[in-house]
């Protein structure tokens, strides 16, 4: 089985987070992984780079477009029934 | 336009006043949520706002560069909600089906408006390659020259608590290509699943992988240079 290398395998670090790997290609990657510390630091950072992104904060609805939007949402008419 | 954001304006199509409500299929958590918004239970609409306002706001920040016509097109959005809420029929899910409407409108207003993103942005993620990490950090044999180190497990928080990491973080995801930001920003920072973002950005799974990949790289990259650099 060819080795892959560590450019190789920086190419390949999506396919294999979303588990998109062929079975071979899978053993050749772990295979890499389990004998390069350099490349288990990478996924580390990649793993992190993605933990870091999920944990950006993200804007609340302001108040008053809130309020306009239930005020509208609750007197609408409930829907008829089939 | 709005004056200080507080009107509501009809974005919709008018909903069909007395059409009968179609059966929903879906996931049981979808069936039980649309009941409660048919039943006008205000609080399972809340909900919905609280939960996506801001992730909506992400997404029409990739198509629009104004952060006021970004946040109409939201408003546009949940207004489209509430008119269209009744004829839902669960062909996606609930959540998929909003985000359309926000793509469809951001869409709508591309058409009006010069300043938004080029929608064929979003077809082609082949175009030039782009290295996941700079060729000059291999030697000729493809192993590691200048190898990364390993990044505290911390990292997130720690760098998450000040203001300038998250401002950087933010400057470096504006700066990417629109259709890799779409992606990065769906999968990463709004935690959708694959199937759902490319439901919404209406690309193919190799896509979404190949722009998912090149805009993490890019990231991973810039806090790289930012965690070292401290």
């Amino acid at each position: 089985m060819d080795m892959l290398t560590c450019q190789q395998l920086t190419e390949l670090v999506t396919e294999y987070l979303e588990g998109r790997m062929s079975f071979w290609r899978g053993a050749q990657f772990q295979l890499h992984l389990g004998m390069c510390r350099h490349c288990r630091a990478y996924i580390h950072q990649m793993r992190t780079t993605i933990r870091t992104l999920g944990s950006l904060p993200q804007e609340s609805v302001p108040p008053d477009l809130k309020d306009e939007l239930l005020k509208r949402f609750s007197g609408m008419a409930p829907p008829e029934r089939k | 336009m709005t004056d200080g954001g507080t009107t509501v304006k009809n974005g919709a199509e008018p909903a069909a006043a007395s059409a009968a409500v179609p059966e929903v299929s879906g996931s049981a958590s979808d069936l039980a949520l649309i009941a409660q918004l048919r039943a006008r239970d205000a609080k399972a609409f809340a909900g919905l706002l609280d939960r996506y306002h801001g992730p909506l706001l992400r997404l029409a920040l990739v198509f629009v560069t104004s952060r006021a016509v970004a946040e109409e097109i939201v408003q546009e959005t949940w207004v489209g909600v509430l008119d269209g809420l009744d004829r839902f029929e669960g062909r996606s899910s609930l959540k998929t089906w909003i985000f359309r409407i926000l793509t469809n409108r951001a869409k709508t207003r591309g058409v009006r408006e010069k300043r938004t993103v080029p929608f064929s942005a979003f077809v082609d993620p082949e175009g030039d390659p782009e290295p996941a990490v700079e060729t000059a950090r291999f030697r000729p044999d493809g192993m590691w020259g200048v190898a990364p180190r390993r990044w505290q497990d911390d990292t997130p928080e720690t760098l998450l608590m000040t203001a300038q990491a998250v401002g950087h973080l933010e400057s470096a995801i504006a700066a990417l290509p629109a259709n890799q930001r779409a992606v990065l920003t769906l999968r990463d920072i709004d935690g959708m699943d694959s199937d759902e973002v490319c439901n919404v950005l209406e690309i193919t799974q190799t896509n979404q992988r190949v722009l998912l990949h090149r805009a993490r790289s890019k990231l991973r990259a810039m806090l790289e240079e930012y965690v070292e650099r401290k």
